[in-house]
């Protein structure tokens, strides 16, 4: 649905130059909410803007929903940019129309007639749950709301794709909750593909299907979540249960274990300590629904060193799990 | 020296004024009106044209841009630095091809139009740098045209503090009117020098100077009340405030 290719961005000129987007490739497929995660300076702005080039790539294209905007015109991109909608961090509201008028702002762009305005937009401020504050002004909001008003207008014109720049970023946990839930409704009921950048792994974990980890304008690990939470060594999963830096504990093997899908329910540690006859103990663990599936990862100390424990940890891998030894005896 | 006590005074000192005023009130007006059709897209431009601005690159490229920015930016500079009285005597020649003739409120329009467009042009590009950039972003990125982004967010969004940029310029134009009336164009000036100065008539000074001292309040006060106004029904008012303080650092050039 959103397929970026090699896009590179950099900024200023000289000594000053600075390089947002080092050659970035991305698919997102219809239907997904796609995260992309990263460091403050990484270039996750400059890239989802570059999606709507609201920031024009220096090299590289963006192809959404069938149209290379990269080769568009003025004329043409504006009108592919109505198929696209976007919710910004902080909300980008006109402080001058109410919440109403606000939804119909993308309406009017796009040359719908009066009434049939008034009917769009109050349907779909019914839809974000701000039915009844339709002639409120933003000042008069509270910032979850403010936001289901910026997602209101993103969506009044029917785009197939939503783009949200951090949109969960200003608010509180709570809120981020409630607006990370109607983007999930939004993109059930409507079939909506997301494209959406933060900071907070919560995000990620909360709502998408796909995510990749920017660091210094490249795509560091790129994947579907439930992939990438059984990819030995990744990043992204490394942060998605954190259990802090791994430990050595003398005379012991530490290692980490990943469950996800069908053998997250399994006494997988009872069977291990009664089949080996180890005294298995647990340092950490973390246990979260990723993607609708639960996963969790577990951290173990197995006393003896990594020999001793060989046919131990075989047989976890036997089992489907990925097992990574962290810590132990050099042998 | 005229006799206060003879009978005629006081209806010929109301007949004068009224006329004066009228006058008055006819030049402003239509000098106001010259101000904002022609200085509000000027002021636009003048923000549109800088480096990243919606007009930064007119026919598609950007030198046109810079030197549209450049000569903008000059000519309302020049207009603000150049002292009225001398602007007024300078585009004689101009006012006459405009009007037809130098002499009277109508020709006095032409000048106080001049004096006050780019007055009024740059309250109108500090009032829209005021407006936040991400308002514009969030236009763009519904595919709106530049021309929509301009009359649809810029120029609401601007509004309380172009309102109060422009009861700045109404009073610098009622101020400027009162010198044209000095030189040939009626109105209350003309009222205060031909009867107040040249015959020492206390009581025509006094009340022009009342008469001016009413419509500048009212004015002002109908300004500032829209201002708060829309301010408050978008919730910023601490901008609107902002944007007074600002412009209370520019005054117009001239006197």
């Amino acid at each position: 649905m959103i397929s970026i290719k090699s896009v590179s961005k950099s900024f200023g000129s000289g000594a000053r130059r600075t390089v947002a987007l080092d050659s970035v490739s991305l698919d997102v497929p219809e239907g997904d909410i796609f995260g992309v995660v990263g460091q403050s300076g990484a270039g996750k702005s400059t890239l989802i803007r570059t999606v709507n080039l609201l920031e024009r790539p220096d090299s590289g294209t963006i192809t959404v929903n069938g149209r290379e905007l990269t080769a568009l015109g003025d004329n043409d991109l504006r009108v592919a940019r109505q198929g696209i909608g976007m919710v910004f961090q902080h909300f980008n509201l006109l402080s001058s129309r109410t919440v109403q008028g606000n939804v119909e702002l993308a309406l009017e762009v796009v040359g719908v007639e009066s009434r049939e305005r008034k009917r769009r937009s109050a349907e779909i401020l019914d839809l974000v749950g701000l039915g009844a504050k339709a002639s409120a002004f933003p000042s008069q909001l509270s910032g979850g709301q403010k936001q289901r008003v910026g997602i209101a207008r993103a969506l009044a014109a029917r785009p197939r794709v939503l783009l949200s720049d951090e949109a969960t970023s200003a608010l509180d946990p709570e809120t981020t909750r409630s607006i990370l839930e109607l983007l999930r409704t939004i993109n059930q009921d409507l079939g909506l593909t997301v494209l959406l950048i933060t900071h907070e792994m919560d995000v990620v974990k909360t709502i998408c299907d796909s995510a990749a980890l920017l660091e210094a304008g490249r795509i560091v690990e790129n994947g579907r979540l439930v992939e990438l939470i059984s990819t030995s060594g990744s990043r992204m999963a490394r942060d998605l249960f954190p259990l802090g830096a791994p430990e050595s504990i003398p005379g012991a093997t530490v290692i980490d274990i990943t469950f996800s899908g069908g053998n997250a329910d399994r006494p997988v540690i009872a069977q291990l300590a009664r089949d080996h006859a180890i005294d298995v103990s647990i340092l950490g663990a973390a246990i979260e629904t990723i993607a609708g599936n639960q996963a969790g990862r577990t951290r173990l100390a197995l006393p003896g060193d990594e020999m001793t424990n060989a046919a131990a940890i075989t047989d976890l891998r036997a089992q489907g799990l990925l097992v990574e030894i962290v810590g132990g005896e050099s042998a | 020296m005229i006799d206060s006590s003879s009978p005629d005074f006081w209806s010929d000192l109301v007949d004068v004024l009224l006329l004066g005023t009228g006058q008055t009130l006819y030049m402003v007006f239509f000098a106001l009106v010259f101000t904002i059709l022609i200085g509000l897209p000027i002021g636009i431009l003048l923000v549109g044209t800088e480096r990243g601005g919606l007009f930064e690159k007119p026919f598609g490229s950007r030198l046109v841009g810079q030197i549209l920015n450049r000569v903008l930016d000059f000519v309302v500079n020049l207009g603000r630095s150049v002292p009225f009285i001398i602007l007024m005597i300078a585009i004689i020649p101009f006012t006459r091809l405009v009007v037809g003739t130098f002499i009277g409120p109508t020709a006095a329009i032409v000048p106080l139009s001049l004096v006050a467009i780019p007055f009024f042009a740059r309250m109108v590009e500090i009032s829209i740098k005021e407006v936040d950039p991400g308002l514009g972003e969030a236009a763009h990125s519904l595919g709106a045209s530049r021309w929509q982004i301009v009359r649809k967010v810029l120029v609401p969004e601007a509004l309380p503090g172009m309102l109060l940029g422009l009861a700045t310029t109404v009073t610098s134009i009622i101020n400027f009117s009162a010198m044209v009336g000095v030189v040939a164009g009626g109105g209350l000036g003309n009222v205060a020098v031909t009867y107040g100065y040249q015959r020492y008539s206390t009581i025509h000074m006094v009340a022009v100077i009342i008469i001016i001292f009413v419509i500048v309040m009212i004015l002002q006060g109908i300004a500032t009340h829209f201002a708060k106004k829309f301010a408050r029904t978008s919730g910023g008012g601490s901008r609107a405030e902002v944007t007074e303080r600002k412009m209370a650092l520019g005054t117009p050039g001239g006197v």
